[in-house]
């Protein structure tokens, strides 16, 4: 052991551990934030693959792959997956790596928990996943597993719900951490209002997990007493309501919409800058828009729920605080517009995902305006429309935030560039496709198919094999990305330690790739 | 050096996560019954006996009030209302039954779930007697006449001419207990 030495040198770098018990045993962040970032790598072709066999079945009108059983638990499984299992393991695994980069800290606050944070995951989701191989196969009642529709299913449930309170246990304990780092680990002198923006919108999101991650729990919870212990919190006859399901579900919900949504508003305000080479416009106003966003997210979880017979009162005041949330999110693109505006812009490939989130989250913002007024809500509401809206506002919204922060910091990861030709190619090609696949989704929306049935009416059936073409085109492009992440690791033109031109913040200032150990000595530009 | 300087703050956040699960599973169900037996959200009409009106005070207009049953589709009864729809004077007290028949061939218990439409009738309906207090225990192929006596409220918005009172009837799946086995 180097306990010697490590008492004699100030900057004893020993590395990491040999062999693969150093994944196992590690509790350092860069380590324990690329477990996650791979985990989510994994888990995002798992959820695709399920993508792609719903979006097969719906290439015709009839039923021809899947029986409706298996189809809905394909739907059930993706969201699943794609929101616990790739989204927001991605987002902690880039706020691990970064944020105690970006504040100058040695490492996170509470190392092995971390560890613990990382590795219930993939036991939970074998446990989810092993769900389809069990009898009565997995849960097929939608990811939101409303009562009493949840409560009808196979015994596998009961894995289901386990899985989901190990989802949680990891998000809290990591929440717990990143806070912890972010209050306590800071550089010397460095005040909040000095933070990036990332680190930011990560301790308002980490907030959130903590609020309401326990409140699933407890709502899952009360599923599990309901189907195996005869509990009737949901149970009409036993003088339950299913439709408390759903105000506790959407309370836990429409927060968790935020916290996939949040960090991907730091990244982007971290990448524009950059690239226009002009400090971030507004920070102080990005800051208060967060945590405006974030307040407002606990007051409207009742939007989800238009059709459910509120009086006229109750479906008023959700709407208009629904409205409300257009205007720190407005803010936000205005500021982010505004950064633009006359910088000396170049379109790397991290800034043409920034530019992507930008349009296309917006676009996904505005059909949001729509589906918060009540009245065409109910005509929308379950319909393709729905599912358009939230892919447009997660797919080339958070995903693509993730995406352009993989190419904006791999070169740091790394130390090596990524190929550019084929970063940009990625770009272009998940872009066309991706637009391919989910614009006709408003179209059939609004004409009135429904979500998550596996069969629909002949005049859907053009846009819906236009749309598989565009699922099965993003899918494989996302391959290039694989691509050109393999091939940076390997090697590649070295990259120097600022890497960007105009990129600014301390994270900059290790070399690249960093070190094992960075900022043992905290730096001294803020003391 | 102190102990841990994480230790408060974590400390902090451990109890907030403990707080809002137990704000998840303990506090907002009795919550949830509270608001809506105020407001009558939901439909949800009163769920014990009111006393009778006394003051006699009767509006100067009648309106329709449906009745509607619905069988869970678990249940294996029959479940009807004896009159489909009556016309009714807010203020005055009247009485009606439903007719539940145990179609199986073992004993059972049921319960009627009852709901209102428009939601915002349910707090001006009120019943003084109603099947739908207690669960009723039948025989095997046992029939019952079961009885509702209520009335609406005379302040009931002019708006509704008509409200809809369903019961949803569910085997409970308990064993009966005063039914012999004869």
């Amino acid at each position: 052991m180097s306990t010697a030495a490590a008492g004699h040198h100030e900057h004893d770098d020993h590395g990491p551990a040999k062999g693969w018990t150093r994944w196992l045993y590690t509790t350092n962040h860069k380590d324990i934030g690329t477990l996650y970032l791979l985990f989510a790598l994994v888990m995002f072709f798992i959820g695709g693959g399920m993508a792609l066999i719903i979006r097969a079945e719906l290439f015709q009108p009839g039923l021809q792959l899947v029986d409706p059983l298996f189809f809905n638990s394909m739907t059930t499984m993706h969201a699943l997956v794609m929101i616990f299992g790739v989204v927001m393991p991605a987002f902690v695994g880039l706020a691990n790596w970064m944020i105690p980069m970006m504040i100058g800290g040695p490492d996170m606050a509470l190392p092995r928990m971390n560890n613990w944070s990382f590795w219930i995951m993939p036991f939970a989701f074998l446990l989810l996943l092993s769900t389809l191989f069990m009898e009565g196969g997995g849960p097929a009642g939608g990811w939101t597993l409303y009562a009493p529709l949840s409560l009808q299913g196979p015994d596998s449930f009961a894995f289901v719900i386990f899985s989901i309170h190990f989802m949680g246990i990891s998000s809290v304990m990591g929440s717990i951490n990143i806070v912890a780092t972010i209050f306590n680990m800071r550089a010397p002198g460095m005040s909040l209002m000095q933070m990036p923006l990332f680190v930011w919108t990560w301790l308002i999101t980490a907030y959130l997990l903590i609020a309401v991650i326990p409140v699933l729990a407890g709502a899952v919870t009360m599923l599990l007493t309901d189907r195996f212990f005869g509990t009737s919190f949901f149970n009409a006859a036993g003088g339950g309501d299913p439709v408390m399901y759903q105000h506790i579900f959407w309370f836990f919900g429409h927060p968790e919409v935020y916290i996939l949504i949040l960090p991907a508003f730091g990244i982007i305000s971290s990448i524009i800058p950059t690239f226009a080479r002009k400090p971030l416009f507004g920070y102080a106003s990005m800051v208060y828009a967060t945590a405006s966003i974030a307040f407002l997210s606990f007051i409207v979880w009742a939007h989800h729920m238009f059709t459910v017979g509120m009086p006229l009162a109750g479906e008023m005041f959700f709407m208009f605080a629904t409205m409300m949330i257009s205007v720190p999110t407005g803010v936000k693109v205005f500021n982010w517009v505004a950064t633009m505006w006359r910088g000396s812009m170049t379109f790397e490939t991290p800034m043409l995902f920034a530019i992507g989130f930008l349009v296309m989250f917006t676009i996904g913002g505005l059909s949001g305006l729509m589906l918060a007024i009540t009245p065409a809500d109910i005509q929308y509401h379950d319909t393709y429309f729905v599912v358009a809206h939230f892919h447009y506002v997660l797919v080339p919204g958070a995903i693509y935030s993730i995406m352009a922060a993989t190419y904006y910091w791999l070169p740091k990861w790394t130390g090596n560039m990524y190929d550019e030709k084929w970063g940009k190619i990625h770009f272009w090609v998940s872009t066309v496709f991706l637009n391919v696949l989910f614009f006709p989704m408003h179209f059939v929306g609004l004409a009135g198919m429904p979500r998550r049935i596996p069969d629909y009416n002949l005049q859907f059936a053009d846009w819906n094999a236009i749309a598989t073409i565009g699922a099965f085109g993003f899918g494989f492009s996302q391959l290039i990305f694989v691509y050109v992440i393999f091939k940076c690791i390997k090697g590649g033109a070295k990259a120097t330690d600022e890497v960007w031109d105009g990129a600014e913040g301390l994270e900059w200032t290790v070399p690249s790739p960093a070190p094992y150990h960075t900022f043992e000595k905290p730096p001294a530009q803020y003391s | 050096m102190k102990s841990n300087p994480h230790l408060l703050l974590v400390g902090k956040l451990v109890t907030l996560s403990m707080a809002m699960f137990a704000f998840g599973y303990i506090v907002m169900p009795p919550l949830y019954n509270i608001i809506c037996d105020i407001t009558g959200l939901n439909g949800r009409t009163n769920s014990a006996a009111v006393s009778a009106p006394v003051g006699q005070e009767v509006a100067d207009r009648t309106i329709t009030v449906e009745f509607v049953s619905v069988i869970n589709s678990s249940a294996a009864w029959s479940f009807k209302p004896q009159v489909q729809t009556m016309e009714v004077i807010p203020g005055k007290t009247y009485t009606t039954n439903y007719i539940a028949k145990n179609l199986s061939g073992a004993a059972a218990v049921g319960q009627a779930v009852p709901s209102v439409a428009p939601s915002s009738a349910a707090k001006y309906f009120n019943k003084i007697e109603c099947f739908c207090f207690t669960r009723q225990e039948f025989e095997a192929r046992a029939e019952k006449e079961m009885p509702l006596i209520f009335f609406v409220e005379p302040d009931l918005p002019r708006s509704i001419d008509t409200i809809t009172l369903s019961y949803t009837y569910f085997n409970t799946g308990e064993e009966p207990e005063n039914v012999s086995d004869s």
